[in-house]
Order: C-alpha cells, then structure tokens, then sequence
C-alpha cells in the first residue's frame, strides 16, 4: 500500500514543532470537547495521534486514488452538460472517498461536523493532496472558504450551510470578472435587496472562477450603487440549488484540466450577504484569500515533492554512458536543488501556517469571550507575522513549484516533454500557481511592506538568537552575514524612498533577499531538531549567499539611469 | 428488527512480500517476521456487508476474529472502516485449531450472537489458502452457502443474488437468508477508514487488553469491544483446539523456483507443433 504521509517523515516532523502543544491547546479550547464527542482528544498526546492516524488515511487515498487517476482526470478534464459540470471521472471517485473518510470540513468546529484540526495536520493533508492530484486539491481545498462563513457569518448562515462542507459539498470563491483580476476594487456584479423575496439579487458575470459549478458559493458584489472602489462591495453566499447562474463555458486550460475553471453568469441569482456591508473586499475577501494563499502554497508544495520523485525515479533508472544519469554533476546538482527548495518552501509553509494558527485560534476565542491584555498582544504578533509571511510563502512555494517541475522535467530528457510521464501534467499543473491567489507580482507588492516596515528583519533577529547546535555554527555565520548584506542593501534602497519607482523596481530582489535568509534560518532551525535536514539547509543556505550576493550587487549599482532603460 | 450481518475476518502475517526469513527452519512460517494484516479478501467481504447495509435500513454489521488478544487490531480497523461492532474469540484452548475446529468456534460465537441474516468472509486467507473455513461454517450453522463472490446483483430484505467469479465464467445465484457468503478478491476493494471512526474507535479495547497494565488506556466502561472465551459460547472442550483438529501436517517441503533456460522458437508451424506438445506433456494444456 502507497502512502503519501508514511512515506515522507518530513510531515510528521511538523507535528513534533515546540509551537504544537500551544495550537493544539488554543484550538481545542483546552479540550472541552472531550466530554460531549467521542472522537475529540483528552489531551495534547491524544490529539497528535489523531492527526496522525487521519493524516495517514489521507496519505492513503492521496497515493492509491488520486495519483493512480490523475493521469486520466487530466485527459478527460471536465464536460458540461445542460447547465452542469461534470467532473472526470476519477475526480467524482476522489471525491467520494474523500468525502466517505470524513475529510471534508477538517478545520471546522465539531457542532458542523468537523474535524476541529489547526489548520498545521490541515495543510498538510492538503499538500499530500496535491501531490496525489493537483487539479483535485482545488476541489477538496475549496472547502476553506468554510472559515470565512465560521469567522464572520451570522449563526443561521453558519447553520445552514456549514454542515453541508462534512458531507461533501463543494465551494468556490467568486471574485474575479472580466475587467476586475489583480485589481478586485472594479468588481461590477452588482447585488440589490429584494425586498419581497427578503434576500439579495445578484446579476452580472465572474470569470475564470475555480470550480465554478460548486454547491456553497461566496461572491464579491457591488451593494453599494453609485460607489467605483472596494468600499461598495459586499460579500454573499449563494446555494446551488437555486439554479440562478449560467455557466457560460469551461475554459481550456494549460494545466489543472481536472478542476473546472468556469465563466457564469448570475441571473438574479438570490444570495445572502456574510457580515456586514461594504466590508466585502477590505475585510471578508482579504482573510478568503490569505487562507487561499495559504492553499495554494500548500498545493505547491506538494506538487515540488511529487516533482522531485518523479526526477529521483527516473535519474537513477536512465542509463547513458554506461552509468545512470544521476551519477552526472549537472543532474545531480538539479536534483539536490529540487531536493533543497522543496524542504525550504515546506520549512515556510508549515511556519506560516503556524502564525496562521495561533493567531486565528485567538480571533474565534474573542468571539466568545474577552481576551487577555496577554492573550491580544500574543494575538496579534502572529496576526502580524501570519499576514507577512503569506505573501512571502505563495511567492516562494509557487515559484519553487515551478522551478521544480521544470528542471524535474529536464532530467527526463526527451522523455519529459513526452505525455509518457506524470512529469510533464506536473509542469503544466506547476503554471498556475504562481498566477492564481494573486500573482508572484502581487505577493512581491504586499511582501515587501514586511521589507519596510523592518518587520521580516525583526523575526530574522528573532531566528538570529536561537540556540544552534555548535557543529552548524559556519551557516549559522553565513546567515548573519547574509542579514548584515541585507541591512546595507535595504538602506540603500530606501533612499531611493519607498515609494519610488527605484525602490518598487527592486522589490523582488529585496523581498528574495529576506525570504532567502528566512528559509535558511527555518532549515538550520529543523536541522538542529532533526538532522536529516542537514544537506537541504546546506545546500540551500550556500546558493541563497550566492543569490542574495548577486541581488546585493544589481541594487548597489542600480540608478535612475538604468532605471529609464528598462521602460518600453 | 435489525438485518443481522456478521463478518469473518482473520488478521494474518502479510505473505505477499515475504523475505528470506519469511520461513522458520521446521517449514513453519516466522510470524514475527511478518506484520501482522488484516486478510485481503476479509476487506472485500467486509465492503461487500458494508455496501449491503447501505441498501437495507437498520442493518447491524458485526466483525468476528478468531485469534489471540492482538487480533483486536483488526477488530478496530473494521469499526474504522464502518462495521457497527466487533467480537473478539479469543481462548488458549483454541491454539493449534485447524479449519474444523475453527469452523466450531466461529459457529459457536454467531449462535451466540442470535438472529443472523447473512454471514459474510473472505475465500480464503493469505496464511493457509484452504478456503475451507467459510463452507464449513455454513456446514455447521446448516445454511446455504455462496462462494467466490463478486458482486452483489440485487438485495431484498428477503433474498440476495449474486454474482459468483468461477474459473469459467460468471454464475448468477439468488438465495434467501440466512446464508454464508465468501467473497472473493475480485469484489470491489474496502473503503477507507474514516476520520471520525478512527478518532472514535482507537479507544475502544477488549478486556484483555485492558488488564494490560502496559497499555496506555483511557479506560471508559462503555469503550469495550466484546470478547468471548471458550465458555462464554459453551463449547465443547474436545472439540477445539489440537484435540479437535484432525488435520496433521505430515512434511513441508521449501520449493524454490529456479529459472529454467530459454527456448526460442519461430512462428514456424514446427516450432508451434513441437511447443503444444511440450505444454501438453507438462499439463499445460489439457488434450
């Protein structure tokens, strides 16, 4: 029996992090379920062996279901018949067990349902997903637009729809429309208040919507006639039993073929608004799409794992020369990258999404009760670092991702660019994730406040004052180094003043310099818990001083000149 | 009234990738070597009361074990992946029973179970292969028996037809309850586990394993799966165990397969006459 989880004790590490007992703790409110549901854990032991044990079921079908179909789910794609999408039919076998083994609505509270795990065994499950079938982990993914209907819903909304999720009904997020993508303030589907039906109308288009044909839909609307940016938008969910929208037609797509990527048009669709209005946008939409974020990355993650064996696989079975072409420097050194960008893009995965944890675990208990003046401050220096780093986490993993794939692909040979090999889907897969959930441009613009505001310096010198094994004291040098470059190169830049051209031309390379020493930093870290981590960090941390050396030079030598040159 | 399933199922050493210790030095096979699994085909058999119990309403599916306390592991793998509940038969009396005193023992815990409508098992186990548990069974209940099943045709709550998978064909059988089914490995493969059963169920233990003072154990009253000895379901002392099994191994035999040297023949009509006569000096072929 394959199994993505027991086959990768990269993941399990995650659940032995010093931060676990406190995000276990704070999402299990100190296990009070313990009495009222037999499946809730005693304690902190207890817990991780159910994340385990589930984790390990979902390793199981992401191997012996997912990866077996994803090769005919991408030949087949998805179809629509009278108004409907179908999806392939592996992808209607995924989700069935997926939905039989109880997988659906993991994060959600018990009373809907759910599973009640911190989003940690979550994202983790999502990754190993991904790795079995990218285009299903937007199927099965989907189901964290459930945390926004949690977080900011009204009770019978909750009530109404958030039972749905256990039992296998799919969501979607409907934002973008054709003149509105990266720039969701010119959302122009409009919504108006029936008054005779109770509920609100909407009308107009969405394009390129994820899983468009989806039960739960959440849609960014115009409520506020006559407003032109973000503050007259409003958030609303809309069942799919209403059979209010069109589905104009399933795009063709490069890669993700199993996930449906729809046009619709809302004919009077009635919906429901979530929260309250005008809030649509600036708050509701903003914590959708870091969750998303957050999802993406982990699809990425999972897609570099998957990547990474297809190439270990094939270099050490290809003979040329008398020998395998692992044996060769150039493979090799591709494999090893592979190899280390992967565990770097995991290492800030999972810290992200322990920021992400903790401080959203205090956000529902404030629901319920007052904080303490602790228990805020806490709250907030990992709402701070969550919001930071999920930006600089979709730029890395989505590109890594891409990277990966392309030079897993390359080790192939002929034989990659073949559809003879899971290589080559996995490239396609790789393209999107760099591009949806706001593009690596667009993680650059909201990553590099954590440049300026000294905020990603800040956790550095954090990472910078932790206890590291003496016998990896030469990159833990290298890393203070780098960080000392980064300082001279950030004060340079700033001159420029930030909100210059100069500076904003340099993001990238300014926002790569931090994530570079981050993931050292998170490497070196996991490698003092586990040595295992060793060649990654070292390899990793030795191409990131090269990297960052380079990026150090162009912006000491950048001026306005040079600046002029590069406009078309 | 509730539609009474009982399942049959064996945890036995997984002899599909067996090494070189796989075997002891007397022909016995190393149980230690080999981890310890729930049979294949019991996962098919189980799949089959489970899909069963989705057509008829209040179905109660039950597993059944024979075998020492540790067989609980496959007891909570069948609550995981749904059975209702779980029976473990478990005595010392009962070591060394061949498939006719097994056959008693089990018959003796689904008597003690009650009305049963179907009891379903796999074909065979993967540590013995005699197939021979399941019909003596039925044999000792006195109820019809199904073998080598595939598919479930069509369920009433009255009666049952079935698809059987024979060396030649299909066969297409009905049946009344009660009656024995033996499922075979062709039938549709288990469901997973399910989250919530898992988290429920891994607190469930036997008694036994309660008593073991090694065991981590959240011990709650209610969590118990049920165990029987051989005088909970008033058995016959002779009848179990090595008294109660005729069966005697005389010799085993270490078989290994050597590869023999290649042929090549042409697609000449010689060379296909000279092979049809070697397939059939061999058995191969049937003149």
């Amino acid at each position: 029996m394959n199994n993505f989880y027991t086959d990768n004790p990269a993941l399990k590490f995650q659940l032995s992090h010093p931060l676990m007992e406190k995000i276990v703790v704070l999402k299990e409110r100190n296990y009070r379920d313990r009495e009222k549901y037999e499946d809730a854990p005693e304690n902190f032991e207890d817990a991780i062996d159910n994340y385990d044990k589930v984790l390990e079921i979902v390793g199981e079908i992401a191997a012996e279901l997912l990866a077996v179909y994803a090769e005919e789910v991408d030949k087949t794609g998805t179809k629509m018949v009278n108004n409907e999408i179908i999806y392939a039919k592996g992808t209607q076998k995924s989700h069935e067990a997926m939905k039989d083994a109880g997988l659906y609505g993991m994060s959600l509270p018990r009373q809907y349902d759910g599973l009640n795990f911190p989003y940690i065994p979550y994202v983790m499950a999502a990754e190993m997903v991904s790795r079995g079938d990218t285009a299903f982990a937007n199927i099965w993914g989907l189901q964290d637009c459930a945390e926004t209907l949690l977080e900011f819903a009204s009770d019978e909304i909750k009530q109404e729809f958030l039972p749905k999720i256990h039992k296998g009904a799919t969501c979607s997020m409907d934002l973008t429309e054709p003149d509105a993508g990266s720039d969701l303030q010119s959302v122009q589907l409009k919504s108006t208040w029936d008054e005779n039906a109770n509920c609100w109308r909407l009308n107009g288009v969405k394009r390129f919507i994820t899983n468009g044909d989806a039960d739960i839909k959440l849609v960014l609307a115009r409520s506020e006639e006559g407003t032109l940016d973000g503050r007259g938008l409003s958030y609303f969910v809309y069942d799919r039993k209403h059979r209010a929208i069109s589905i104009r037609r399933i795009e063709n797509k490069l890669g993700i073929k199993g996930s449906p990527t729809a046009e619709l048009v809302f004919n009077n669709a009635p919906a429901q608004l979530v929260g309250e209005r005008r809030l649509g946008l600036i708050k509701y939409v903003m914590s959708l799409m870091n969750g998303a974020r957050l999802g993406v990355a982990a699809q990425a993650v999972g897609l570099s794992e998957a990547a990474y064996r297809e190439a270990y696989t094939y270099a050490f079975q290809r003979m040329q020369f008398g020998k395998t072409v692992a044996q060769f420097p150039q493979v090799y050194e591709m494999l090893a990258n592979i190899r280390a960008k992967t565990d770097a893009s995991r290492a800030l995965l999972y810290e992200t999404t322990r920021f992400v944890d903790i401080y959203k675990s205090y956000s529902m208990i404030a629901q319920e009760r007052p904080l303490t003046p602790d228990e805020k401050n806490e709250m907030k220096y990992y709402q701070k670092y969550a919001d930071i780093y999920t930006p600089l986490l979709k730029l890395f993993a989505t590109e890594y991702c891409n990277q990966n794939c392309y030079d897993a692909l390359q080790i192939h040979g002929g034989s990659g660019y073949m559809k003879d090999y899971p290589i080559e889907r996995m490239y396609r897969d790789a393209r999107i994730t760099n591009i949806y959930e706001g593009t690596s441009q667009m993680q650059v613009v909201a990553a590099i406040k954590g440049v300026g505001s000294g905020l990603f310096l800040s956790k550095i010198k954090e990472y910078e004052t932790i206890e590291i094994n003496p016998e990896f004291h030469d990159l833990h040098n290298k890393l203070i180094s780098m960080t000392v470059q980064y300082e001279i190169t950030v004060a340079k830049a700033i001159e420029w003043g930030s909100s210059s051209e100069e500076y904003d031309f340099n993001a990238r390379r300014m926002v790569e310099m931090a994530g570079n020493i981050i993931m050292g930093y998170l490497l070196l870290i996991d490698t003092c818990r586990c040595v295992d981590f060793k060649k990654s960090a070292t390899i990793f941390i030795a191409c990131a001083q090269a990297e960052n050396s380079r990026s150090a030079d162009f912006i000491k030598s950048f001026n306005s000149k040079l600046l002029e040159l590069f406009k078309v | 009234m509730n539609f009474n399933i009982i399942v049959l199922i064996k945890q036995v050493p997984d002899t599909r990738n067996v090494g070189k210790d796989a075997m002891k030095s007397d022909g016995t096979v190393n149980r230690t070597a080999l981890p310890a699994i729930f049979n294949p085909e019991d996962l098919n058999a189980l799949e089959m009361a489970l899909r069963i119990k989705e057509q008829i309403p209040n179905t109660v599916v039950t597993a059944i074990t024979m075998g020492p306390v540790r067989a609980a592991d496959i007891l909570r793998e069948a609550l995981y992946r749904g059975a209702d509940k779980a029976v473990l038969v478990t005595d010392k009396k009962f070591a060394g029973s061949d498939t006719l005193a097994t056959s008693y023992i089990l018959s003796l815990a689904i008597k003690k179970i009650g009305r049963v409508n179907l009891v379903i098992g796999g074909r065979q186990a993967i540590d013995g292969d005699t197939a021979q548990v399941g019909p003596q069974v039925a044999e000792k209940l006195n109820i019809p028996q199904i073998t080598y099943a595939e598919e479930v045709v069509k369920v009433t709550n009255d009666n049952i037809q079935i698809k059987r998978r024979l060396e030649r064909g299909v066969e297409l059988v009905e049946v009344a309850y009660p009656c024995l089914i033996t499922v075979h490995s062709s039938a549709p493969p288990c469901r997973f586990k399910n989250a919530k059963k898992v988290m429920k169920y891994k607190k469930y233990y036997t008694v036994s394993e309660q008593q073991n003072e090694n065991m981590n154990c959240i011990s709650i009253l209610d969590r118990v799966i049920e165990e029987w000895n051989a005088s909970d379901m008033n058995a016959n002392m002779e009848m179990l165990g090595l008294s109660g099994s005729p069966t005697k191994v005389k010799k085993i035999d270490n078989i290994v397969l050597v590869q023999k040297d290649n042929k090549l023949l042409t697609a000449s009509e010689y060379d296909i006459a000279l092979l049809m006569e070697d397939l059939s000096n061999n058995h191969l072929l049937g003149k």
